[in-house]
């Protein structure tokens, strides 16, 4: 197990493959309640590569864990609307029927490690038959084949393999997530997704799981889509990051420009209150909290809470594309260049 | 409320508050319209109360089906000086004539014919000799009587007409058309002449004839002639109240006790266990069975014994749950830590925390509570004095109700028995989705 | 107000009632908090070393971080100062008064003495009590009578947490207040006894990260204007240097580590708590080219911990035929700076 690895990892994935693996184009999820519509996902694009982890920031009530509902489609019986596309390896998926998807997009294609996945895993079963069920009832694989398959999935992610014949709860925290990482891995996927994978746990276990995933994203050739609301630990795995502020993704970015320049405010201010260990900077608070999901303002959605709003704010900003990374603001709109120089 | 407005989607909570509703305004109109000492004098029944009410007759608006049923026919002679025609014969005879004059229009017989005399006189007793005037112009005479003080005729008992007509029933002989095959009436205008001689002055005569119909008020009558109407009115309040009483009670009670278990723990949770566990098996019916036949009937006694035993029962097991749940919420950590003590945190803290899911079981146990009363009833344990919908049950079923085709007498307590759990029932599950959102349907 | 706490500052401060003169307010003396596992039946099947030798002091206007991972016993030492556990060994004196020596009604002015925040903020305010109910429940329970007079301190207290206006809160269930709004609540039931210490845990964890840094500003302040000691259990690191002047490292029921914070960060002495901070990521993208360091294996299962240090089956620079054998005593390289590892034996 190596601890440095060459560069050529860590490069932008556009030179691995310049096909796109997930295309998302204006994914749309509202549901009807008792007091109206949520928008929950309320206009999402974005692109991914192969082997390429992207991390989705926001804070709860952003609709991150929608999201992950909409691309899974795992959705309740209160849907008033659900629409856009998402183009897996150039198939749109939307237009499987719901056997199609089941068979052949939900977990064979695209998995999950659901939050707090460690304490979902059924008490009554033995871990080996959890983890091995996805790839028994997803493809014609025999029990022993699969078994094997998972105690080498399993050696990957650092658990002892004879684990395979114990109860969840004879596992520990970390164990366990380990586990639920194993059954979203065990079908060979082609996206997991993640969500809030290591909020529960402790820092070093948080590390080794940030470990784990990192060498199966070398080892292997799978894209992650993290989501979380842990920007440091985010920063472990990320190639790209997207922000997520009700409802809307306000910035997508390379990991690197983000983390140091991150261009929308929101993001700014997110990034200035994490306390860093090894910064001197006190770390800064956002006033306010995000609007709710049932009644959205027109204009921009963070305009009541960012310092630097101005007059075009009460228009919904457009999604400005410039160098690589999008960010949905009028400060970066060359238009308001000057505005951009007085808050700066 | 928050409740209101969400138990207001459900149907079945609407139909079921209907339902409790109309209970509700039985239970609160039966002692009203019928005070409590005057029901259970009038279902006691015993010397005259029901004299004039007809035996088993079905509820009036059973004529309303189509059927031509008699209603019962009362002439008085003491409410109607009309009736009387007093001709002095001589000094020591009076003759005393009562004339008894009525319509029948009905397409069936009378049950029975009565007439009630009373006679007023010093040493010398009264003659009577009775005619029935049909209205094609037969005359058909009865027995010729002398009575004593306050004397009854029953048609059915007249030798004098079994003699005369060979068999025929009597009702059959005053009423049936001698021109049809089967058994019809004859409608017209009948009349009773009662003849009566008295031998003194002072003496006197006086009659009432009662025709009894085959249909009678609201709710019809049973085999004691009682108006079904007494016991079902007041069936109401009365498993209302016992329902009511015994659910809340032990209700109540389970939470305490399950909450104090839970809190100390230990041995006194492993006791309240134990014992809860011991009476879930015992054979609650069983039990009421044997209070009843050996100690008492008491509905007062069924009360206690129906309480006791759903103190400890699965209620404590379900809160008991709950509760475990609940002492390790944070807040109660918190409460000790500023200084709560055990009591206060018991009533304050973990039982107002559970209450509400409990509410939807609480008011789902209410028929299961009539029900059994109802049980108890129908196998004659219950209560003798009460007039309840159990006893109405038990009342026919001895009596051979169904086999006889009253089935009105079965019919009405079991409707309202049933309608009283469905009531409850889609009340209590309706609730239950309130309280349970995890149970609501989005 | 600068970015770091000034170690000198609050012992300096106008309101410090004492400069080292004087019962320290909070002094635990070699605490064993030991839970018992009963087998079924009889017999005891060894028992949970939850707090496992524990010594510290705390004087009014300071403030400590209990960092360490679940299973360390941080929160059965918590729930010992608090006063809902009993020492099995060992002494916690308040003020000089031993707890162990105290009748019902000195715990109870004890309880009212020590404020608790909690990390869950929903979990800790009873669902269906208004705010106003929760906030004057410690007052009825300690006796303050006059209905008045709670209500004063209620208002009171509400503004000190900057939960106003005061009248639009009072009468809202928990659920209807955001997740910092609620921990204010929290706060504020701790501070309405008008306590000298404070022990928190982990009041931030469940908050989002954007409302963290005002809730724990807020906690500084009040610890400011009321001289209060403090008591901070979490396992964030990061957080813990701007709100806390000393760290106590605790792993498998000790106290590992013990320094001022800058001193900590800056110069950290024990092997566990150099793995700790080498685990904890800023955020960079530099982050995702290496895997990080982590020590192998797990916490010690507390009924049966390994002889000796602790920490040693997991330390790289455990010395054979010593670590496994001896339990370390509090070694102190540097004054203020005390550390239990056999490496720093002079």
């Amino acid at each position: 197990m190596s601890k440095h690895v060459t560069s050529s990892h860590v490069t932008s994935s556009r030179e691995t493959s310049d096909k796109n693996l997930l295309k998302v184009e204006d994914l749309r999820l509202y549901y009807r309640t008792g007091q109206g519509i949520v928008k929950a996902v309320d206009g999402i694009n974005f692109e991914m590569k192969r082997n390429e982890a992207m991390v989705i920031l926001g804070e709860s009530g952003c609709g991150k864990t929608s999201l992950t509902r909409a691309l899974l489609r795992l959705l309740p019986n209160n849907i008033e609307q659900y629409t856009g596309k998402v183009y897996l390896n150039g198939l749109n998926i939307m237009e499987l029927s719901e056997d199609n998807f089941r068979r052949e997009v939900r977990w064979s294609k695209i998995s999950m490690v659901p939050q707090a996945a460690m304490n979902s895993l059924n008490p009554v079963l033995r871990v080996g038959d959890q983890v091995t069920e996805p790839l028994t009832t997803h493809s014609n694989t025999s029990k022993s084949d699969a078994m094997e398959k998972a105690a080498a999935i399993f050696q990957s992610v650092g658990v002892p393999v004879d684990f395979l014949n114990r109860y969840a709860f004879e596992l520990s925290g970390g164990m366990r997530q380990r586990t639920a990482i194993a059954m979203a891995l065990i079908t060979d996927p082609d996206l997991i997704i993640l969500d809030e994978p290591t909020s529960a746990l402790d820092v070093l276990t948080q590390a080794n799981i940030m470990n784990v995933l990192k060498q199966i994203k070398w080892e292997s050739n799978t894209s992650f889509i993290l989501i979380t609301h842990d920007i440091s630990t985010s920063s472990e795995l990320a190639d790209r990051v997207a922000v997520m502020y009700a409802g809307q993704m306000v910035e997508v970015s390379d990991a690197e420009r983000f983390f140091s320049q991150p261009q929308h405010p929101y993001s700014q201010k997110l990034l200035a209150s994490v306390p860093k260990l090894r910064q001197i900077a006190e770390p800064e608070f956002i006033t306010g909290q995000p609007p709710s999901l049932l009644a959205l303002p027109s204009g921009c959605r963070f305009a009541k809470r960012c310092p630097s709003r101005f007059e075009p704010c009460d228009q919904v900003p457009p999604m400005i594309h410039e160098a690589g990374r999008r960010v949905q603001c009028w400060l970066v709109d060359p238009q308001y260049a000057d505005a951009r120089e007085m808050t700066s | 409320m928050r409740v209101f407005s969400i138990l207001r989607k459900y149907p079945s909570a609407a139909v079921g508050s209907f339902l409790i509703l109309c209970l509700v305004v039985l239970a609160i109109y039966a002692p009203i319209a019928l005070p409590y000492g005057e029901a259970i004098r009038l279902w006691r029944g015993g010397e005259g109360v029901w004299k004039e009410s007809p035996k088993n007759a079905r509820p009036a608006w059973y004529n309303a089906f189509g059927y031509n049923l008699p209603e019962t026919i009362i002439l008085d002679s003491t409410k109607d000086e009309n009736l009387k025609e007093r001709t002095v014969l001589t000094e020591t005879m009076t003759d005393v004539f009562l004339s008894f004059p009525f319509d029948f229009t009905y397409d069936d017989f009378p049950q029975e014919l009565q007439v009630f005399f009373q006679a007023e006189f010093d040493e010398k007793r009264p003659l009577i000799e009775m005619k029935w005037i049909t209205p094609d112009g037969r005359e058909i005479e009865f027995s010729d009587m002398t009575i004593q003080g306050n004397a009854t005729y029953y048609v059915e008992q007249d030798e004098k007409l079994a003699r005369d007509f060979d068999g025929q029933a009597p009702i059959h002989v005053l009423f049936a058309d001698p021109n049809s095959e089967t058994p019809t009436p004859l409608k017209g205008r009948y009349e009773l002449q009662v003849a009566g001689l008295v031998f003194e002055d002072e003496a006197d005569i006086d009659a009432q004839m009662i025709a009894y119909g085959k249909v009678y008020g609201l709710a019809g009558t049973d085999h004691k002639r009682r108006d079904l109407m007494v016991a079902l009115l007041w069936g109401a309040p009365i498993a209302l109240a016992l329902g009511l009483i015994v659910s809340v009670v032990s209700g109540g009670a389970s939470l305490i006790i399950a909450a104090v278990g839970v809190w100390y723990g230990g041995w006194i949770d492993a006791l309240i266990q134990r014992i809860t566990e011991v009476n879930m098996t015992l054979p609650g019916l069983s039990i009421l069975i044997m209070v009843a036949t050996f100690y008492s009937k008491s509905i007062w006694v069924m009360f206690g014994v129906l309480t006791l035993l759903g103190i400890f029962s699965g209620g404590i097991k379900s809160s008991r749950a709950l509760f475990l749940q609940v002492k390790e919420s944070p807040f109660i950590e918190a409460a000790q830590t500023y200084g709560a003590g055990s009591w206060r945190i018991i009533t304050r803290y973990m039982i107002p925390r559970i209450l509400p899911t409990l509410i939807p079981g609480v008011i789902g146990a209410i028929p299961g509570v009539v029900f059994t009363e109802a049980t108890l009833s129908v196998l004659g344990l219950g209560d003798p004095l009460l007039p309840t919908w159990g006893k109405i049950l038990n009342d026919a079923r001895v009596n051979g109700a169904l086999f006889q085709g009253q089935y009105y007498w079965v019919l009405e307590p079991s409707l309202l028995l049933m309608l009283t759990g469905l009531g409850f029932a889609m009340v209590g599950f309706a609730l239950d989705r309130v309280f349970n959102p995890r149970l609501r349907d989005v | 107000m600068s970015a770091v706490i000034d170690p000198t500052r609050s012992a300096g401060s106008p309101n410090s009632n004492q400069s080292g003169a004087g019962a320290p307010l909070l002094s635990l003396q070699d605490v064993h908090t030991w839970f018992e596992l009963r087998k079924f039946g009889f017999g005891s099947a060894g028992s949970v070393r939850a707090v496992d030798g524990v010594s510290f002091d705390l004087r009014r206007g300071q403030s400590i971080a209990v960092v360490g991972e679940s299973g360390c016993g941080k929160s059965s030492l918590m729930k010992t100062i608090l006063g809902l556990h009993k020492p099995t060994e060992g002494e916690l004196l308040f003020e000089g008064n031993p707890l162990s020596a105290m009748d019902r009604t000195a715990m109870r002015e004890y309880r009212a003495q020590v404020g608790y925040v909690q990390q869950d903020p929903f979990g800790a305010l009873a669902p269906f009590m208004k705010i106003e109910r929760i906030l004057e429940e410690p007052l009825i329970v300690q006796k303050v009578r006059s209905s008045a007079e709670r209500k004063r301190r209620v208002a009171e207290v509400m503004e000190e947490v900057r939960l106003t206006p005061v009248d639009d809160f009072l009468g809202k269930f928990p659920h209807m207040l955001s997740g910092g709004q609620q921990q204010r609540v929290v706060i504020a039931r701790a501070m309405i006894l008008r306590p000298k210490l404070i022990v928190a845990d982990e009041p931030v964890s469940m908050l989002d990260a954007s409302v963290r840094v005002e809730v724990l500003r807020l906690m500084q302040t009040l610890q400011q204007e009321h001289n209060l000691g403090v008591i901070y259990i979490t396992h964030d690191l990061s957080t813990v240097r701007y709100f806390a002047e000393r760290i106590f490292v605790m792993y498998a029921g000790k106290l590992i580590e013990k320094a001022h914070v800058d001193e900590l960060l800056r110069n950290s002495l024990h092997p566990y708590t150099n793995a700790l901070l080498a685990a904890i990521p800023d955020p960079d993208a530099r982050n995702a080219i290496e895997l990080r360091e982590v020590p192998p294996g797990e916490p010690p299962n507390l009924i049966d911990p390994p002889p000796g240090c602790r920490f040693h089956p997991r330390c790289a620079e455990a010395i054979e035929g010593l670590c496994e054998v001896k339990i370390p005593p509090d070694f102190e390289p540097q004054p203020g700076h005390s550390v239990d590892c056999w490496l720093y034996d002079q």
